[in-house]
């Protein structure tokens, strides 16, 4: 192999739907730094281990590639959607200074006591869902029934979005990141709606606020006098749903799968609820479909564990690899429920790390509680290895979970 | 055990108040971290344990034999 060849081409696939790629353990023993061709052509360095990624993703310097970086691109031009670059918007700040601004405005109203306080609007969200699913009849699909509507029917809430309203919210938020499934024309006009709407919304929070977050943002730019513009207010909305649905949807979907498809795993909780906790956590560590990666342009040198990464690369940091690294985890692909503590890089590390997270936890495990008190039967109806993946690059996931109880 | 947290580096995400809820907590202004018991009581030593374990930007130190 030359030295411009690339090690590997992105993406990797597992043998099974719930597998991680064999090639990960591989260069994770040899080749940490791999030169990876993205389906665009262009080349980034893959990181694998759990240091390197941790390392960089933490490293302040360094953000998502903005339009002008120059970085490698994931999908070729115009292929991968709004989302697949980097270009979802200029409106909020995305490093430095103003950054770590616009995340606590913002991240005070998604702390854990918030979350907590949003609790019981979850569960009677998540077991009216699973109601209707079971009114429906089996096989169902689970993915449908529970996982797509729940996040979103959450965050219409947070966002005081009224209940009539909450699927063409949810359309919206699909056709928005679901590039596969629709054209680049549905995609455009859906991100259009979706803006309108949100506008709308706005004026009508300015005139009649409410308890949700927007109206708690609007109060305080008001008070202050510095806080969020219209637009901004616009764009964390919009930022809040594109982050926030279709990951947990999936999520959701691929947790059931993964605990369902060795059954002792799905006994072990009812015996004992109270692993939900460790067990959600744990399914984020071990999901090995969580898309490509993150990506980081290196505007400096980088020195990494030794090595130097140039200026000027591009790097994808593969969480899911660095989840199943050994030299961190003992058995890591044992699906361990009690494992503790479990430092895993599902939601990045850092001054970037996702700050949903507190939020996802909260409705995985509200999801995973429910199930486990109302449908005990719960099983897969397919067997595991003929669940299929979904194709996008982005958000990693199963197209659709059937399951019977 | 002597704990103790770093607001600089902090991001809010809040893992220490779900895991620890006795011992840390989150400011209502900014959603950055508030340290409500620096030195634990011994039943809480392991939640705490796990708390700095997990902290996504490491901002949780732990002295476990303070002099």
């Amino acid at each position: 192999m030359s030295r411009h060849d690339p090690d590997i081409r992105l993406p990797l696939t597992g043998d099974g739907p719930l597998e991680p790629p064999a090639e990960w353990q591989r260069l994770r023993e040899r080749c940490p730094m791999a030169t990876a061709e993205l389906p665009s052509g262009d080349k980034a360095t893959y990181l694998t281990r759990y240091d390197d990624v941790k390392s960089l993703l933490s490293d302040a310097r360094f953000s998502r590639p903005t339009a002008t970086d120059n970085a490698a691109r994931i999908a070729p031009d115009g292929a991968g959607g709004p989302a697949a670059n980097g270009d979802t918007s200029l409106a909020i700040p995305d490093r430095g200074e103003p950054h770590q601004r616009w995340r606590r405005q913002v991240g005070k109203y998604l702390t854990a006591k918030r979350m907590t306080a949003l609790r019981p609007g979850m569960v009677s969200i998540a077991e009216s869902l699973v109601e209707d699913m079971v009114e429906h009849g089996q096989p169902a699909d689970l993915k449908a029934a529970v996982g797509f509507p729940f996040p979103v029917y959450v965050i219409c809430d947070l966002l005081g979005v009224p209940a009539e309203d909450r699927d063409r919210f949810s359309y919206w938020s699909d056709a928005f990141l679901n590039v596969t499934r629709y054209t680049t024309d549905e995609t455009r006009a859906a991100h259009t709606e979706l803006n309108q709407y949100m506008a709308t919304l706005i004026a009508a929070k300015h005139a009649e606020p409410g308890e949700d977050l927007l109206s708690m943002l609007i109060a305080e730019s008001a008070e202050e006098g510095e806080g969020l513009s219209d637009d901004q207010l616009l764009h964390t909305g919009v930022a809040l749903l594109v982050a926030g649905h279709e990951t947990t949807a999936n999520m959701i979907g691929k947790m059931v799968s993964m605990l369902l498809a060795d059954r002792t795993r799905w006994e072990r909780l009812l015996a004992d609820p109270s692993l939900v906790r460790t067990a959600v956590d744990e399914a984020l560590r071990f999901d090995a479909n969580l898309g490509f990666g993150l990506r980081r342009y290196l505007g400096e040198d980088v020195d990494l564990d030794g090595r130097l990464l140039p200026s000027g690369t591009t790097v994808i940091c593969s969480m899911p690899a660095a989840n199943r690294d050994e030299r961190v985890f003992a058995d890591p692909d044992e699906m361990d429920l009690g494992r503790s503590p479990n430092p895993h890089l599902t939601f990045g590390a850092g001054p970037h790390s996702c700050l949903g997270q507190t939020l996802a936890r909260s409705e995985l495990q509200v999801v995973l509680d429910v199930l486990l008190r109302k449908l005990p039967t719960l099983h897969l109806a397919v067997p595991a290895r003929e669940l299929q993946r979904v194709e996008g690059l982005l958000v990693g996931g199963l197209r659709t979970v059937p399951v019977g109880w | 055990m002597k704990v103790q947290v770093d607001e600089a580096k902090c991001c809010g995400a809040g893992q220490c108040v779900l895991i620890a809820p006795e011992v840390f907590d989150q400011r209502d202004e900014d959603g950055i971290v508030v340290l409500l018991a620096p030195e634990p009581a011994a039943d809480q030593r392991s939640d705490v344990r796990e708390a700095a374990a997990v902290c996504p930007a490491a901002a949780i130190t732990l002295d476990e034999n303070p002099s």
